[in-house]
């Protein structure tokens, strides 16, 4: 199987020929960070096109076709826009808060890309408690909207962020018991496990009805938490004009939008490393000529492809569906979500137990 | 260092929603008593657009007055332009010719629609849905096509003129109507599938926003607004004008009163307007496109009123002259106003996201309102 072990060996061992072993890990720190930059600012340009792409699709229209060859520029000419646009900060806001909130978004954004596997034997960080690390940090996304809310010094941003809170800190719970479903099933936290206990399988396969029922709940419940149609209080345009980030122009306006998409990829990425068997090819029991071929593709078009699958069917969402009401979306959550993920985990623990699985 | 945010004395909070704000679809200004998101009061203000329509009016002559209503209700501009054209015909006691009738009356009811269509999706829009409102005006462009090969507009006609039609139809208006015809129920489906039958917009609309029949008829509401509290209101059945009592349609009624039988109404007013220019297309009968008139005209003093119904209510023009070639007075009784005054009575206990569904059933035109 073709994969980045051999690139990532190679460099360990020409760094530690030639440098000590403090010096290594600090230039592989370092290397791993601009890693994680660099992706973080193509997927925020891919993310951005793909969204102006699938819209213009779903509405009959063309979308954004004149920078560059198809338009693939455009987004790169957006944020150019963006980087020389005044960033106002408003008269009665508080500074400090007003202008650390979008960095604390795109903190939290990049924090969560560490777990990720993109690749079999790509990780940043290999850690052995992975899934619990993704759902803490996720729940500080919160923190930075009701800080912009509460520091622009706005109505709209203030109800936007109220709405938010209440939404984020609901929804997380029958997010989280769906990625608990997954932790039982397979027996650990660790992402990279998660994604060896699906060679046989995915999940979503292997579970019968229990884990399709969670994932649905997953879906639906990290495109509440990312603040996505039909999900999207707390910005909701027709009645709050923006939302959390009314007052926030140019590139603090621009990180925030980063984060955002960056947020639907680390959730779609989760999704996909859960539920899909992540880099994991597809593979069926022990069919092992089937599974021969399907390893020949490389495991980082299957990461991607799960993610910008799942990506498109939360875009999908978002072009087709009104948007609720704040005390319809609590009912959604409170009432019906909540109490079907924890009978659920009941049911996926006695099949776990029993192993009535595949 | 975060000031104080305006508040009433029991700590409900008061929020301007308008002149600039998306959903107020343009310069209505709507001040918003809130607690926490339940609405409390909602007052709206109005002269963000006010130029005096009815001023100017009175110095411009019977044949240029016109041309302004298009102005007033921009998305039914044929309908006011009939209106006015109507009055004048009263007051100087011409018969028109059956062709320009019957033209006139295909105008309406393709501008209904037209309206009807850009309200659909702005209504979706206001509910957070962007995709209905491009699928609308795929629609909406075809009409406005036919209406740019005949009157040369798309969107301020001017073509109706005391007398008749300012020209004849274009020798492609019969085929290409009939062409919109074979679209619009073909796309008509996709539009009760996308949104109609959609259950969010279902859970938004039904039992929000009510309107009882009698608080219609107190607040004065007309239209789409009024017949969908139960109330008979149509003008085209209840004091028919041209052709309108020779033609066989329905008058929708709905007798929930909520957004969502205001919803319904206008949707299958879209589907009868369709069955009366199926009814005239091919019976469009041969002659004049316009009576003959006078150079000057001068309406004998009097008062005349006309009424006439347009995509948003009953649409009254009323004229005072003095024998003179300018009306002494004008005034435009527009359904628009009416009906907004009804949104405190509709809104009050409701969340801030159901005033702007309420607002979009409403079909609030602004420069309707304010003139």
């Amino acid at each position: 199987m073709w994969s980045f072990s051999k690139i990532s060996k190679l460099i360990d061992s020409w760094l530690s020929v030639n440098f000590s072993s403090t010096w290594t890990m600090v230039i592989e720190m370092v290397i791993a960070g601009i890693a994680v930059i660099t992706l973080f600012a193509l997927l925020g340009l891919v993310l951005v096109l793909m969204e102006r792409r699938v819209a213009a699709w779903i509405q009959i229209r063309l979308g954004p076709n004149r920078v560059g060859p198809g338009g693939m520029l455009q987004s790169l000419a957006d944020t150019l826009k963006l980087l020389v646009k005044e960033g106002m900060t408003p008269d009665g806001a508080d500074k400090f808060l007003f202008n650390l909130a979008p960095f604390i978004a795109m903190i939290v954004a990049m924090l969560l890309m560490a777990p990720i596997a993109f690749a079999s034997n790509f990780q940043l960080w290999d850690l052995n408690i992975g899934v619990l690390y993704v759902t803490a940090i996720s729940s500080l996304m919160v923190i930075s909207i009701l800080m912009a809310g509460w520091a622009s010094n706005n109505k709209y941003s203030l109800m936007g962020a109220m709405r938010s809170g209440a939404q984020i800190v609901s929804y997380e719970l029958s997010a989280g018991l769906s990625i608990m479903s997954i932790v039982v099933l397979s027996g650990s936290l660790n992402l990279n496990e998660i994604i060896q206990s699906q060679a046989d399988g995915w999940w979503l396969f292997k579970g019968h009805i229990p884990v399709v029922i969670a994932f649905i709940i997953f879906i639906i419940a990290v495109t509440a938490e990312t603040n996505r149609a039909p999900f999207d209080l707390a910005e909701a345009e027709s009645e709050l004009t923006a939302g959390f980030h009314t007052e926030y122009s140019g590139m603090k306006f621009a990180l925030f939008f980063l984060a955002e998409y960056i947020n639907v990829f680390i959730v779609c990425a989760i999704g996909a490393t859960l539920f899909l068997g992540g880099w994991m090819p597809f593979h069926i029991g022990h069919w092992q000529a089937f599974n021969h071929v399907m390893d020949f593709i490389p495991s980082s078009i299957w990461f991607f492809g799960k993610t910008f699958f799942l990506i498109f069917l939360i875009m999908w969402f978002r072009w087709t569906f009104p948007r609720l009401r704040i005390d319809q979306l609590l009912d959604l959550e409170w009432k019906y979500l909540l109490p079907i993920s924890m009978f659920n985990i009941l049911l996926i623990t006695l099949m776990a137990i029993l192993g009535w699985h595949f | 260092m975060i000031e104080e945010i305006a508040s009433t004395a029991d700590g409900n909070i008061i929020l301007n929603l308008g002149p600039q704000h998306p959903a107020t679809h343009g310069v209505l200004h709507l001040v918003i008593t809130i607690n926490g998101e339940t609405i409390q009061k909602v007052e709206p203000h109005l002269g963000y657009i006010h130029r005096s329509i009815e001023k100017m009016c009175e110095s411009l002559t019977y044949r240029q007055f016109i041309y302004v209503t298009s102005r007033m209700d921009y998305l039914s501009s044929h309908i006011n332009n009939h209106a006015c054209a109507l009055c004048v015909e009263k007051g100087l006691q011409i018969e028109i010719p059956s062709r320009s009738q019957v033209i006139r009356v295909l105008m309406d009811e393709l501008t209904r629609i037209a309206s009807h269509e850009l309200w659909w999706g702005a209504m979706a829009m206001d509910l957070g849905a962007f995709t209905p409102f491009f699928h609308a005006f795929r629609e909406r462009e075809a009409i406005n096509d036919i209406m740019e090969e005949t009157c040369g507009a798309r969107l301020t006609m001017n073509y109706m003129v005391p007398g008749g039609v300012m020209q004849d139809i274009h020798p492609n208006f019969q085929r290409r109507v009939k062409e919109f015809i074979t679209l619009f129920k073909s796309k008509v489906g996709e539009y009760n599938e996308l949104v109609t039958g959609n259950i969010i917009f279902q859970n938004r609309m039904k039992g929000v926003g009510n309107l009882s029949a009698a608080d219609a008829i107190s607040f004065g509401c007309t239209g789409p607004t009024a017949r969908g509290s139960g109330v008979s209101c149509d003008i085209r059945k209840l004091y028919p004008y041209e052709i309108y009592e020779k033609l066989d349609f329905e008058e929708i009624l709905e007798s929930d009163g909520d957004s969502f039988a205001r919803y319904m109404v206008r949707v299958r007013e879209m589907s009868q307007s369709i069955s009366i220019i199926e009814q005239l297309i091919d019976n469009i009968p041969e002659g004049d496109f316009q009576a003959k008139t006078k150079a000057v005209l001068k309406l004998p003093k009097g008062e005349f009123y006309q009424r006439v119904e347009t995509a948003r209510g009953d649409f009254g023009v009323y004229i005072v002259s003095e024998g003179g070639t300018t009306p002494y007075r004008i005034k435009y009784r527009s359904p628009g106003f009416s009906n907004l005054s009804a949104l405190d009575h509709m809104a009050r206990g409701s969340k801030l996201g159901d005033l702007v569904a309420m607002m979009g059933t409403l079909d609030l035109v602004i420069p309707d309102i304010d003139r």
